[in-house]
């Protein structure tokens, strides 16, 4: 069993993989770092506390207090050159000058600005004896999967599945092929077949490792977690690792240089960084595109992801996207064996 | 009893690459548990044959029978590598594996394979079982690729220029295992230009040059077909001017032929002890002072010389 080529070929791969440090850090690191970042970065905290001032002369003191016991807003007395700074530089989002009538400076075009208006505007209606005549109440949503987080961490696995089944493969298949290894291989009784699916299966055991890493790391940093199932998570993935694999193939069939190779790696992943709505959701390119966009197979990845991982689809409502994932990795396999260069 | 099939047998193989012609009409045979040596300066067409001859490259007209089989593709051929050894001119290691790791995984695709142990015994790298490939040496490195060769236990061994590169030491090394492999029974095929290997490996050689075999036999009668077993080789100080012509030279006693080269002339000489005395006498005569004068026993390197007029390592 331990000398099947099969098994030898596939652990080659693997060590040849975690032998390399840098390959380590892109494929199981970086996503992370990435994570890290913007969910730091990008974390939901509202507009927070509005800082707004209270310019200095008659009456500010008073003015200032009761700003200040409003939820939601600070308040200072400066002076009319600090003051003008600060709201130029955006420190202040509002400069409230008393007086009759009271003047609000501030910059129309800013949210936080007009927020901190209406905020403001209501403490010196109250204060000068505004009663509200409707009584509210407030309800406070913060649903689960409605963070930016929640959003992002499914992009980066698919981002990740794209990423390390390109590199993966295509580059040990270029670097055996210059190397003369592939030459070599064809020299020995060894069947194609097993090199090309040593492949897929270092893939697939180095898969549950990325996958875990993110997906826990996602769970433990940020609380994202899976509301479907996380078979189906673990069906999509493994579909989505294949598919990049047969990708990566398509694009090392041919390449006799490590630089070829690159370039060619960069023209495939490039439009889909850009277009799958890994960062940003693709919602936001124009109509036009839409169909192309919902073409690539990152953004079909990405889609069955988020439904299972956000919305907790299941996945025979996930037919189309899976159906999209299939077929790229299909027909890329099919072609790259046809015009494969073997030596 | 039939006669035994010969490992290697071809016929007008020929093959070019654009508007060169690599193999031009070869015929070759190569008998069980011979050791043959393709002989040839760097693009000869000796790699384009060999590779041919392993199968790796598709000759453009031409028969070939390797161990008494055809490359027919698919089954016949798995099974026919199943029995060759083949090591390939350039070819890189997985530098990140280790030699035993390496070993292993050439062994796994075949069916009756040495143990990793016997294997790097063959090629005396036991003890650098546990090294990455990357880590050896030029001459460790090659051993380790002749033992991915001979772990299959071959029949046939074909060697694309196993030596080329290495110190002295690293050639004897690999001399060896090449001798154990022809003590044990084996066949061997090897490139080569370094003359002095041919002659002491092989017991017959083909030189090659421009795709065509322009000399074979065994490296001994190969040499005596020069018709004589000694090169002198002089150079003057001042040139031509004093030089003795061509002609003068072969008038000489025991001269049989005279080769005038860019910075030296090179006389085949049958007795040294009457050619070197006369051709000195002749130098005084013509007032010509000396500034090289050496001898030594001719070699295939001048067999190549004489049949060509050029040297082999700048051929």
């Amino acid at each position: 069993m331990r000398d099947h080529p099969l098994v030898q070929l596939t652990l080659a791969r693997m060590r040849e993989f975690y032998r390399e440090p840098e390959a380590i850090f892109w494929v199981f690191g970086f996503p992370i770092v990435l994570a890290f970042a913007l969910g730091i970065a990008f974390r939901n905290r509202g507009p927070g506390e509005l800082r707004v001032a209270v310019l200095g002369g008659a009456g500010d003191s008073t003015v200032a207090a009761a700003l200040a016991r409003a939820p939601g807003l600070t308040a200072a007395v400066l002076d009319s050159g600090e003051a003008r700074l600060q709201l130029r530089t955006g420190r202040i989002a509002l400069l409230v000058v008393p007086g009759d009538p009271v003047v609000y400076r501030y910059d129309s075009t800013r949210t936080e600005s007009r927020l901190a208006r209406l905020e403001a505007d209501a403490v010196v209606q109250r204060a000068r004896g505004r009663v509200d005549p409707a009584r509210v109440a407030d309800q406070r949503v913060n649903e689960p999967g409605s963070r930016y987080i929640d959003f992002l961490i499914p992009g980066l696995l698919g981002m990740n599945l794209m990423g390390s089944g390109l590199w993966g493969v295509g580059f040990s298949v270029v670097q055996a092929r210059t190397k003369k290894l592939l030459k070599r291989f064809m020299a020995t009784p060894m069947r194609r077949s097993h090199y090309l699916l040593s492949f897929i299966l270092s893939r697939l055991v180095f898969l549950f490792v990325e996958v875990a890493a993110l997906v826990g790391f996602g769970w433990w940093m940020f609380a994202v977690g899976v509301r479907g199932s996380f078979g189906a998570v673990a069906f999509i993935t493994v579909l989505g690792a294949l598919s990049f694999a047969g990708l990566g193939m398509l694009v090392a069939s041919r390449a006799r240089t490590i630089e070829a190779v690159s370039g060619l790696m960069n023209l495939v992943m490039l439009p889909m960084w850009i277009l799958s709505g890994t960062f940003f959701s693709y919602a936001r390119f124009p109509d036009a595109m839409q169909p192309f966009v919902k073409a690539l197979p990152l953004t079909a990845l990405n889609d069955a992801l988020r439904a299972v991982m956000i919305d907790g689809s299941r996945l025979g409502e996930l037919g189309a996207p899976l159906g999209i994932v299939t077929a790229w990795g299909v027909v890329s396999f099919v072609v790259a064996l046809q015009i494969f260069r073997w030596r | 009893m039939p006669p035994p099939v010969p490992p290697i047998r071809c016929a007008a193989l020929t093959k070019r690459y654009a508007d060169v012609v690599a193999v031009a009409e070869l015929d070759l045979t190569v008998n069980v548990r011979e050791c043959f040596g393709l002989l040839g300066p760097n693009g000869a067409g000796k790699t384009t044959t060999i590779e041919i001859l392993e199968g790796l490259t598709a000759p453009d007209r031409g028969e070939v029978e390797i161990l008494g089989m055809r490359w027919t593709g698919g089954a016949n051929s798995r099974a026919l590598r199943e029995r060759l050894g083949i090591q390939l001119q350039d070819t890189q290691l997985a530098e990140k594996l280790t030699v035993e790791e390496t070993v292993r995984l050439f062994r796994s695709f075949y069916r009756a394979a040495h143990s990793v142990e016997e294997v790097l015994g063959l090629v005396a790298l036991e003890e650098k079982r546990t090294a990455w490939v990357g880590k050896l040496s030029g001459g460790q490195k090659q051993r380790l690729a002749v033992a991915c060769a001979l772990v299959s236990r071959p029949e046939l061994l074909f060697l694309d220029e196993p030596t080329t590169g290495l110190d002295p030491q690293s050639r004897r090394q690999l001399w060896d295992v090449i001798g154990r492999f022809r003590a044990a029974g084996g066949t061997v095929l090897l490139t080569t230009h370094y003359m002095e290997e041919a002659e002491r490996l092989c017991d017959r050689v083909a030189i090659m040059d421009h795709g065509k075999v322009i000399a074979l036999g065994t490296p001994r009668s190969l040499i005596a077909s020069l018709g004589a077993e000694h090169v002198v080789e002089f150079a003057l100080t001042d040139g031509a001017t004093r030089a003795p012509s061509p002609s003068e030279l072969a008038a000489l006693p025991g001269v049989r032929a005279v080769r005038p080269g860019v910075d030296r002339t090179a006389l085949t000489v049958a007795e040294v002890h009457r050619a070197v005395p006369a051709l000195l006498g002749l130098l005084e005569r013509r007032g010509a002072e000396l500034s090289l004068l050496a001898t030594h026993h001719a070699t295939l390197e001048d067999v190549f010389v004489s049949l060509t007029g050029r040297q082999l390592r700048d051929a």
